[in-house]
């Protein structure tokens, strides 16, 4: 396939807002300015960026605790976001979620929650008021390996697959599922092939490759447009930061066990290294080019930490609003 | 009565009842996510892979249902199991097996087969964690006919009702708090056993009652400090189980003081609080002598934000105001 410059230069903006804002939350994280527990997306941007891209603003999202990447992918505001994470009153949850409770209806974010695999039945839902509405849009669940534990999964295949729903089961396959590696919480470390029973059509592909990520998602929202039915992909992929914060081992329980030859070997494989060395390559985009994208990115940041900081808390007084509509 | 106890902090008790009940009895077994991992138990199963093994301890795939229904029916099949879920909130995932399998069994099975089994679930609070990482459930499974729910204050009676609840032959909800996990005690080094169903006076006093549990004990008994200095006696009675109330404890104080303040760790509607209400309306109407109070979280789900955090968990200052209100 061939694509524009501004298209694969969006790519790699895109790629480039969700890591600079990322790594924009570790310093606050650190300092305490931020309290809510936040579970960083460097690493994965390429899956966020890749399927976003293969996505338009009516369709819909969810996701999990890590879900900062699919948030900005789908078109969430980025100060509404960081206002959240510091439990702010103008944040996209009004400061009632914090980082694991995002929201974007207007932009097909339905919902993000750290219940492990809980949105996912929800995705089935939306999926299936798309088919009774007769409506033109697909929906994304993004859930990750340790999710592959929760019945609901496979309960959601099989009714997904029976009804043949326009629903995308996006697993993020990063290898650990909090403190148990991958090979402790399943006997095979091959996720796709879970969808085969449920007779679901399913891909296996390398999620720190953005373009790879992208002509799949592609190809799954055509076959589910085309009222053909589910698709599960499994995204090979990594983080480069804690479970939980910056790094597991600073925050006191010394609980990062991944073997560092093994975070060293995915370092290599940055998504953003990866499509930066593509780009130029490929001679798509200049070094200064790229550069001046990555000076407007981290201008953006900079502003949206600004707006968090300077946005006032929630008022005592207002602690029971909102419960009900 | 015991002649070895020394300093021991909350988690660190409960590691030395699971310890020593394994110890004991081969059937025991322990099982749940994160039991590898203190960031989710914290010490409280320190060395006890170590020492027992991966067959007698182990850590879970996600897979709150599953699992639970496993410790459940392997309860059911001569064992005595362990099943910990390291924040109550995950627990939702297993109602079936803890309410229509365990909690019902024995009765539905006409008194045929019981089911040893310890849900053992930390609730995990504070901290910007918000709705889904915050909650407290005592109340619903307080609700349900069948289960014992028990939800001790100190490092003492976490271990005294852990054994309890181990070698009782139904099943137990042992709930704790991580707010108390720094908590310190007298802890005797043997295995002993607190009576299930038996509150303790903690304070004695003729001002007024308050009952409390868990973490709010906590507060309540800073509380009850607080009012000494400034001449109030209060009765203060810890319940350490839920489920079933120790009711004549309850009754028999209110019946000297006439007043009665409870504090529970969750939400108003439906909670142990009102229960407790209702039981004390029933049978010593004739001896109260001021509305009871209760002081519990407003009916109003976690939220994330410090701001709103400071407000929505209730303290020993809310305690103190709320029995004022009565005095
Ligand atoms: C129902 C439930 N059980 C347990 C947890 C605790 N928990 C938080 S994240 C997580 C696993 C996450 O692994 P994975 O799904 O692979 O996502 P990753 O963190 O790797 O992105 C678990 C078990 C939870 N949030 N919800
Ligand atoms: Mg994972």
């Amino acid at each position: 396939m061939t694509y524009s410059k501004d298209f694969l230069e969006n790519l790699y903006r895109m790629m480039l807002r969700i890591r600079i804002c990322e790594e924009s939350l570790v310093d606050p994280i650190l300092k305490r300015e931020i309290h809510c527990p936040v579970h960083l997306y460097s690493g994965q941007e390429a899956v966020a960026t890749g399927v976003g891209a293969a996505l338009e603003q009516k369709d819909y999202i969810f996701g999990n605790h890590r879900s900062h990447g699919h948030y900005l992918a789908k078109g969430g505001d980025m100060p509404a976001m960081i206002a959240e994470i510091y439990g702010k009153e103008n944040g996209c949850s009004r400061g009632r979620g914090g980082s694991m409770h995002l929201i974007s209806p207007e932009n097909g974010v339905l919902g993000i929650v750290p219940i492990v695999s809980g949105t996912i039945s929800l995705a089935l839902g939306a999926a299936l008021s798309i088919k009774i509405k007769k409506e033109d849009k697909v929906t994304v669940s993004f859930f990750g390996d340790g999710a592959t534990g929760e019945g609901v999964l496979y309960e959601s295949l099989n009714f997904a697959a029976l009804k043949k729903l326009p629903i995308i089961f996006a697993c993020e396959n990063n290898l650990y599922s909090t403190h148990l590696p991958i090979n402790e919480i399943r006997t095979n470390r091959t996720i796709f092939n879970i969808a085969n029973p449920f007779e679901i059509e399913t891909y296996r592909v390398d999620g720190n490759d953005v373009l790879k990520v992208y002509e799949t998602a592609k190809k799954a929202v055509e076959h589910c447009r085309n009222g053909m039915g589910p698709v599960f992909i499994e995204f090979l992929t990594y983080r480069f930061r804690g479970h939980v914060g910056p790094d597991d081992n600073v925050q006191g329980s010394h609980t990062d066990i991944r073997p560092k030859d093994e975070i060293e070997s995915w370092l290599k494989r940055d998504p953003l290294i990866l499509f930066k060395s593509y780009l130029m390559e490929n001679n798509i985009s200049t070094e200064d080019k790229l550069t001046l994208i990555e000076q407007s990115v981290e201008t953006e940041v900079n502003a949206a930490n600004d707006f968090a900081r300077n946005s006032p808390k929630p008022l005592k007084e207002d602690l029971c609003e909102y419960v009900f509509k | 009565m015991y002649s070895n106890s020394r300093k021991l902090n909350f988690g660190l008790a409960i590691n030395e009842a699971i310890r020593q009940m394994m110890e004991a009895d081969d059937t025991v077994f322990l099982m749940g996510q994160g039991v590898k991992s203190p960031w989710y138990v914290g010490n409280t199963c320190n060395g006890l892979i170590q020492q027992f093994g991966e067959e007698r301890v182990i850590d879970t795939p996600v897979s709150e249902n599953a699992i639970t229904g496993a410790a459940v029916g392997a309860s059911i099949a001569g064992m005595k199991a362990i099943v910990v879920h390291p924040r109550v909130d995950f627990v939702l995932y297993a109602f079936d097996p803890i309410i229509n399998q365990a909690a019902n069994w024995h009765y539905m099975n006409g008194g045929k087969s019981s089911v040893p089994v310890v849900f053992w679930l930390i609730v995990n609070r504070g901290g910007e964690q918000a709705a889904q990482h915050s909650q407290a459930l005592h109340s619903m499974f307080a609700h349900v006919p069948g289960l014992k729910v028990v939800a001790p204050s100190t490092p003492y009676d976490a271990k005294g009702l852990l054994v309890s609840s181990i070698m009782d032959e139904n099943p137990v909800v042992f709930i704790d708090d991580r707010w108390l996990y720094n908590s310190q005690d007298e802890v005797p080094q043997e295995m002993y056993q607190i009576p299930i169903g038996k509150g303790i006076i903690r304070n004695e006093g003729t001002a007024l009652t308050l009952v409390s549990f868990s973490y709010m004990a906590i507060e309540s008994q800073k509380a009850v400090d607080d009012l000494k200095q400034q001449g109030i006696d209060v009765e203060f009675i810890d319940l350490r189980t839920i489920k079933p109330l120790d009711t004549e404890l309850i009754f028999n104080s209110v019946k000297k003081t006439g007043k009665l303040v409870i504090a529970d760790g969750s939400w108003k509607t439906g909670s142990v609080a009102g229960e407790i209400s209702a039981l004390v309306a029933e049978h010593c109407f004739q001896y109260l002598k001021a509305p009871i109070k209760r002081v519990c979280l407003p009916d109003v789900p976690a939220p994330a934000s410090s701001s709103l955090e400071s407000v929505y968990y209730k303290t020993k200052d809310d305690i103190i105001k709320t029995i004022k209100e009565i005095l």
